[in-house]
């Protein structure tokens, strides 16, 4: 079942909206972190811009700006949003 | 019992930068500092106020997002609520993103303790145009809740009206979150094991444990494990696949708040907050860059320039000081003990307060901003490089300062051992006390290239920082730096007032290590230099020359003979003070011009000599004051030492392959 709009967090262009469908990342406690900070499944996130270095990654979700690495974000399955 | 009637203790619970500091202050009455830093309010402060007969005592909590162990921070608050059983706990939500707040607020509700809601921030809500229903919101989340504005201090009575009107009532509020039947199912379970517990059952509210093993709490784990359930916990924990429970609980919190979220709150439909405009320029892609360094820039600049004049004041009084006292104290070691020890000592470590109490001014000012999270955010890819968090990219820079604020800036980085490897590589970073020492010996050896000279030894001080940190993450801290999950606040007008907190708090902190630690250190120094009774101070058949012949045979092999060895030792103290006991034992005093030319004349002295020890000041160790500190923040004098033996041998070994290595190339 797999749609042709499923990616992962870190290929968004600043712009798109996606929906965070799977958090796979590895090490409970940073997995836990994120859940803490609204990264869940069905949770709407924007990607605002990369860094000027091109890492980390700014991010919109519920409402306020949060900054994660690439490397979280590759692990975190999502679908764009047209 | 009846006096402990009109006693109340209510905790301050929220995330960070909500303003809890400010309510704090504003409810208590005294100066905490405050920022726009996630994560500012380290320790729990406690506080006390007397409203309308009753002792309320308020204990400000480390700002957290939630109470799953994640951090220190964490544990310590929910510790706090769980052990202390304070009366009620306040929560401060941020009215303008609430979502996100009230994850902590479904957390705190199965903590089983009274909550009261203080909705802060309603002026920035309001402005957006966001309208929040307070009535239903009380009513889903079966919590009283109270508007507040602590930064004009709105709604403070009112909050404390209602924690006495609660403090009065005995029903138990809050609303908690049900986690369909599934997982129901394994919290009844596991709570009724942990019911056979009495310990347990007395200490911890069973519901929340049983919720907290589901999800995997380590910290909680540990607990079980040393109690008489351990194995029948264990047998059910087995029993499930921990990570979809994990995710499932998280998950169903957030989705119960969406559910609660539209009934309480209709958003404005904003397009773009100025905060966001702002970041448009301030991390933009290509300005992002520039504009820190030029911030980084002016802030240095604008340190130095303010802080100039008034050392100028500090050295001229301590000299008038310390004349005064040669001239007019009997008996004349009484003389040289107060003047020559004491005063000197203690001014030359005093003449950097202008410039910390400038520094922490300005970075006050940035943290409450809200940039200092975005330099963070610009610098993280190129410290992460080096085995670094981008949070301690601010710390590295203020050791150019001073190392003492630096090391204690180091306290905004959560996870432990970023914060321990920016600690022990800040020292390398060359501080303002070491320029003249590269002034006098590039200026008097170099001529022209004194700039370049001094230049490449700032350069390797930055190159043996990093260098260090490479190789602290291969062997003594192992491992990569913690994940950067980091809210961006948004930019805010720095509070004056605040800042001034902050920095009279880390200047007045500075200035009494310098009475205390410092004072000791050029006590001792001074008792060196003056024994054996009757030696000339400092001379070579005073305690500390016999020491500078002593460590000489160590130090030959880098060029130094005792003399300089001797400085060295002094340089412990403070790093200032070598430029000043070369002068002594060169026989010249303090005038430069003269010791220059005595440096030039004296054979024992070339170019090679010169540039090995500028290589081995820079790095042998910190200072007294930098060691003292370094001791109070990592709490632990294996690191300590640790910091002081890594300085000294990596000095060592530079300073001999520049010494060796130069005479080998016929310098
Ligand atoms: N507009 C507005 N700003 C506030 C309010 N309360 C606090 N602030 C500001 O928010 C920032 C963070 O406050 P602080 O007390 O340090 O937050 P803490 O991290 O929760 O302790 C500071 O700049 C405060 O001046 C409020 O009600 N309205
Ligand atoms: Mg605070």
């Amino acid at each position: 079942m797999l749609s042709t709009n499923e990616t992962t967090l870190d290929t968004l262009k600043p712009g798109d909206k996606a929906k965070i469908l799977k958090v796979r990342v590895k090490g409970s406690s940073i997995r836990r972190k994120l859940f803490d900070m609204g990264i869940v499944a069905g949770s709407e996130i924007q990607l605002i811009r990369r860094a000027p270095l091109g890492d980390p990654l700014e991010f919109k979700i519920k409402g306020y700006n949060l900054s994660i690495r690439k490397m979280e974000a590759r692990d975190i399955f999502v679908q764009v949003l047209e | 019992m009846l006096e402990d009637n009109n006693k109340i203790k209510v905790a301050l619970a929220g995330n960070p930068n909500v303003g809890k500091t400010t309510l704090f202050n504003a409810i208590t009455g005294s100066k905490q500092h405050v920022g726009n830093w996630p994560g500012v309010t380290v320790e729990k402060k406690s506080g006390f106020t007397k409203y309308k007969g009753y002792d309320i005592e308020i204990v400000d909590l480390p700002g957290t997002y939630s109470l799953t162990a994640y951090s220190m921070d964490e544990i310590v608050s929910r510790n706090f609520i769980i052990e202390e059983k304070p009366d009620m706990v306040i929560q401060i939500v941020d009215a303008s993103n609430l979502e996100r707040n009230l994850y902590l607020t479904t957390q705190l509700m199965e903590l089983e303790t009274k909550i009261i809601l203080a909705l802060n921030m309603c002026d920035l809500a309001t402005e957006r145009g966001d309208k929040i229903y307070l009535n239903k919101m009380e009513e889903m989340l079966a919590t009283p809740i109270v508007k507040t504005v602590a930064s004009q201090e709105k709604g403070i009575n009112h909050l404390l009206d209602k924690v006495i009107e609660e403090r009065n009532n005995d029903q138990h509020h809050g609303h908690e979150i049900g986690y369909g039947d599934e997982i129901e199912e394994k919290i009844f379970e596991i709570e009724k094991i942990l019911a056979n517990d009495t310990e347990i059952t007395e200490k911890y509210p069973l519901r929340w444990m049983s919720i907290r093993l589901l999800e995997g709490d380590e910290n909680i784990k540990d607990k079980v494990n040393k109690s008489s359930v351990a194995s029948k916990i264990n047998d059910v924990l087995d029993s499930i696949d921990q990570e979809e429970y994990e995710a499932d609980i998280a998950d169903k919190r957030y989705s119960t708040i969406n559910i609660i979220f539209p009934q309480i709150c209709t958003r404005a439909n904003q397009v773009l907050t100025k905060s966001d405009m702002i970041d448009r320029v301030l991390t933009n892609k290509y300005l992002g860059i520039p504009i820190f360094l030029s911030l980084m820039w002016g802030a240095f600049e604008l340190t130095f320039a303010f802080a100039t004049p008034f050392m100028d004041m500090i050295e001229i009084a301590f000299t008038w000081l310390a004349g005064m006292v040669s001239t007019n104290l009997q008996p004349a070691w009484l003389a040289s003990l107060v003047g020559d020890g004491i005063i000197a000592g203690v001014g030359s470590v005093l003449i950097f307060v202008p410039n910390i109490f400038i520094l922490f001014f300005l970075l006050s000012l940035l943290e409450g901003s809200g940039y200092l999270a975005r330099a963070a955010f610009i610098m993280d890819r190129l410290m992460y490089k080096i085995g670094m968090h981008g949070k301690s990219f601010i710390p590295m820079l203020m050791g150019f300062g001073c190392n003492v604020p630096a090391i204690m800036a180091a306290r905004s980085i959560e996870d432990d051992r970023d914060r321990l490897i920016t600690i022990l590589v800040v020292p390398f970073v060359s501080c303002g006390a070491r320029l003249p020492i590269y002034i006098l010996f590039a200026g008097t050896f170099f001529g022209r290239q004194a700039g370049t000279v001094i230049f490449a030894m700032y350069v390797l001080g930055i190159l043996v920082a990093v260098a260090s940190a490479k190789l602290f993450r291969l062997t003594v801290i192992k491992g990569k730096p913690a994940p950067f999950i980091m809210e961006l606040p948004p930019y805010r007008v720095p509070k004056l007032k605040s800042a001034l907190i902050h920095m009279w708090d880390n200047g007045a902190m500075y200035i009494k290590k310098a009475g205390t630690i410092i004072l000791l250190g050029v006590t001792i120094i001074w008792i060196l230099a003056s024994f054996p009774w009757g030696v000339e101070y400092g001379s070579e058949s005073s305690y500390v020359g016999i020491i500078g012949h002593l460590f000489e045979p160590f130090l030959r092999p880098l060029g130094f003979d005792w003399r300089i060895s001797v400085a060295l030792v002094f340089g412990f103290v403070a790093k200032e003070i070598v430029v000043g006991s070369i002068g002594v034992l060169f026989g010249v005093g303090d005038n430069q011009e003269a010791l220059s030319q005595s440096l030039l004349a004296d054979p024992g002295i070339t170019p090679l000599n010169s540039m090995s020890l500028m290589v081995f000041s820079l790095l042998y160790m910190p200072c007294v004051a930098a060691m003292s500190v370094i001791k109070k923040e990592t709490g632990s004098w294996k690191w300590t030492i640790f910091a002081i033996l890594y300085g000294v041998a990596v000095a060592w070994i530079m300073a001999f392959v520049v010494y060796q290595g130069g005479k080998l190339l016929g310098y």
